[in-house]
């Protein structure tokens, strides 16, 4: 598996470490109850096709990474920056 | 009252041949670490043309010449190697500095490219690869900086504390390539 890092180009899987989804960039407000809380600290879909993660650039340039996959064929549709991402959507 | 000795990161390890490849250190010099605040790219680029003679460096490349070289070194951040850092930098950057924690390295010879290419998973040759060219990515298991300096010659950063490691890993693979031939 290849993943492109918007910054360093196309590489090896090797180099970036897993985190997981990518609903970590959107964090709820602290106020916002205790089923929120609960829904965006524990549950998480299970998705056989299209998913959306969080990876991390870690033997290259340090990037937290978008990356869009399909897990049943293992294609990488999609990579972007999470700050940008994040700057996007806030 | 003991006497401190200064030791390069390979000290009595380097340099070493094999076939057309030489592996040696580079000597030890100030390495600072650039990291511009949000939005203050340009101005870091202006300071450092104006103190040290070259821009602050895009993704996956380096500025500047020997002696005095700024390497782009991940996201927002740049290596300046040689010059003592102006002050000026640290109105638009974080600034600090890293002259101990590297290990810095030269590889040559007209080998160099299949040496790197048993160890390192990018395509590092001329072709796509030119002078002034860097990348971040793993030698073996180690994180390295490898920028070409010359048509056959490349510039190795690790952390010092792999710096025997990246000799051993290195020196493996020189004597692959020696024993094997060119072609």
């Amino acid at each position: 598996m290849r993943i492109t890092c918007p910054l360093c180009g196309e590489r090896d899987r090797r180099e970036f470490y897993y985190v997981g989804d990518a609903v970590a960039l959107n964090r709820p407000d602290p106020d916002a109850g205790d089923v929120v809380w609960d829904d965006y600290v524990h549950n998480r879909d299970n998705p056989a096709g299209v998913t959306r993660d969080l990876w991390y650039h870690e033997s290259g340039c340090a990037s937290w990474i978008v990356v869009t996959r399909n897990t049943i064929t293992h294609e990488v549709l999609e990579t972007a920056l999470a700050s940008d991402v994040k700057e996007a959507t806030s | 009252m003991a006497e401190l000795l200064a030791k390069s990161p390979c000290d009595g390890l380097l340099p070493v041949t094999h076939g057309s490849v030489t592996l040696s250190e580079m000597d030890m010099t100030h390495l600072t670490s650039v990291a511009p605040y949000k939005g203050r790219d340009a101005d870091v680029s202006d300071t450092l043309k104006q103190a040290h003679g070259m821009a602050f460096p895009a993704p996956n490349r380096a500025t500047g010449k020997e002696g005095a070289r700024a390497v782009w070194f991940g996201r927002g951040q740049a290596m300046l190697i040689g010059p003592f850092p102006d002050a000026a930098l640290s109105a638009d950057a974080a600034v600090s500095d890293q002259s101990d924690a590297w290990a810095l390295v030269r590889l040559e010879g007209a080998d160099c490219e299949n040496v790197l290419a048993r160890l390192v998973p990018v395509d590092l040759r001329q072709s796509v690869f030119k002078r002034g060219h860097t990348v971040r990515t793993q030698l073996q298991h180690m994180t390295v900086s490898i920028t070409r300096t010359g048509d056959n010659a490349f510039l190795i950063m690790t952390f010092r504390s792999m710096a025997k490691t990246l000799v051993h890993d290195l020196e493996t693979a020189m004597q692959g390539v020696a024993a094997r031939g060119t072609g």
